[in-house]
């Protein structure tokens, strides 16, 4: 596995401010997202590299289902410790996710908002967890897998409830809207319900982790460059590592942020899918 | 490295908006794996153990009403009870005075009636010794009377008959003289 944070590619050892070796600030670029292949499979044609974002992935899977496990395995009337962790996130999804957005109705869907939740959840986490400090869902593969996932199950839900013309007429013609505008308005509907949704999905959990990424690399790298014998370097090196320790703790608050807003988006889809007014 | 979305710059060129197809089918089944395990096993345990939890917190809170219910049903059971007994105890006392108040009149009335007997007995008695004093009285002051009139008059008055008329009148004298005093 690659070291804590792999800066090989940014930041050269004895790279600092008024170096005598002339090296500028070695801004980090998308080359901090690349990791090395561990290993390579090809399997009908399909190439499996295995590296860290990979690794991660997996490893926050088997991390989800352990706990969980270990929580609700043997469920018992007076829960003990994990036990009520592992309720406590039940009935979050439950109440604050499902039962808020689509009713309940929305009962049958939990698990798998549940799952999406924790999935994003334990993967951004890794973006701030000592020893990974990447969060997988920071390249655009993983995200799109998710939403693609999403878009499949608020598509078939659509279709299977309100079967397929009404799914579609009832999205692109909302009721008490002058014919007029739907001209416009109808195709606005569908492209934005049908195309745009996983896109933006996708995208805005990407972006995050992203950024949140690269904004702490670039304090990282920042402290470690201007680290140097002059007023200008010591302020700079502290601020910046003041600055690492806020981010990180901001990063935090963005991956829950992400993972909720994941999830609520795609309640909010099933939601519409199950209703016929939108 | 197979790609839905071609990297811009060459093959080779790292892309984080690339969607390799090994990572997205491994992101895939990553997730499905998950959700399977949570949604088939575990999720539908907690959901019961939740669901039953909540049954028995409220039939714990129904039992709890109802034995709340109860003891206010018996308490209240208890004054009712109580309140009988207090009447009864009032009733026992009143009817224990009343009784009382009989049982002194019915001896007061019997010391009563015993005394007018007495009474009665001593006054029959007095009167009886009056009678036979009168009677005695009658008899030996009429003999010495006669005796004493014999000798004044000399005459032997030893006739009875006469003699008893004598005395009888002069009695009767002395009777009508003792009214005629006693009345004036």
């Amino acid at each position: 596995m690659a070291s804590l944070v792999d800066l090989s590619a940014s930041w050269a050892p004895g790279c600092h401010l008024g170096g005598d070796n002339g090296c500028g600030f070695p801004a980090p670029g998308t080359e901090i997202f690349e990791f090395g292949k561990i290993a390579e499979y090809t399997i009908f044609g399909i190439t499996f590299t295995i590296d860290k974002p990979v690794i991660l992935v997996l490893l926050c899977s088997a991390l989800i289902i352990v706990f969980f496990t270990v929580a609700f395995a043997k469920p018992r009337m007076v829960p003990g410790r994990v036990q009520s962790m592992g309720e406590l996130c039940y009935v979050f999804i439950r109440d604050q996710i499902s039962r808020e957005t689509i009713g309940k109705a929305g009962d049958k869907y939990i698990a798998f908002l549940f799952s999406l939740f924790f999935f994003v959840f334990l993967i951004n986490f890794m973006g701030i967890f000592p020893g990974a400090q990447f969060a997988p869902t920071a390249l655009f593969v993983y995200p799109v897998a998710l939403a693609v996932m999403v878009w499949l199950t608020y598509m078939f839900i659509g279709l299977k409830k309100q079967g397929p013309i009404k799914f579609f007429t009832n999205m692109m013609f909302p009721p008490g809207v002058p014919k007029p505008v739907l001209v416009i308005l109808a195709p606005i509907e569908f492209i934005s319900n049908v195309i745009i949704r996983p896109f933006t999905l996708a995208i805005r959990l990407m972006a995050n982790m992203f950024a949140g990424h690269l904004l702490l690399t670039v304090f990282i790298v920042a402290a470690l460059y201007l680290a140097s014998p002059s007023v200008i370097g010591v302020l700079g090196t502290a601020a910046s590592g003041v600055m690492v320790v806020i981010m990180t703790g901001f990063e935090f608050l963005i991956e829950g942020l992400q993972a909720y807003i994941f999830t609520l988006l795609t309640a909010s889809y099933i939601a519409g899918s199950l209703s016929n007014e939108h | 490295m197979t790609s839905l979305i071609a990297a811009t710059e060459g093959v080779e060129e790292f892309n984080v908006l690339a969607v390799p197809l090994g990572e997205f089918i491994i992101g895939t089944v990553a997730f499905l794996i998950v959700f399977g395990v949570l949604g088939k096993l575990l999720l539908p345990k907690i959901r019961t153990a939740l669901a039953e939890r909540e049954q028995l917190i409220e039939s714990g809170l129904r039992a709890a009403e109802d034995a709340k219910e109860e003891s206010a049903r018996m308490a209240e059971a208890n004054q009712d009870q109580l309140a009988e007994a207090r009447e009864e105890a009032a009733t026992i006392r009143a009817a224990a005075q009343a009784e009382r108040g009989e049982i002194i009149e019915k001896a007061r009335s019997e010391a009563v009636a015993a005394a007018a007997a007495v009474t009665a007995s001593a006054q029959a008695q007095i009167e009886q010794e009056k009678n036979k004093a009168g009677a005695d009285l009658q008899r030996n002051v009429g003999a010495m009377a006669t005796d004493l009139a014999g000798r004044i008059v000399g005459e032997v008055l030893t006739d009875d008959a006469r003699a008893q008329a004598v005395v009888d009148r002069f009695i009767g004298e002395l009777e009508s003289a003792a009214e005629s005093t006693g009345t004036a």
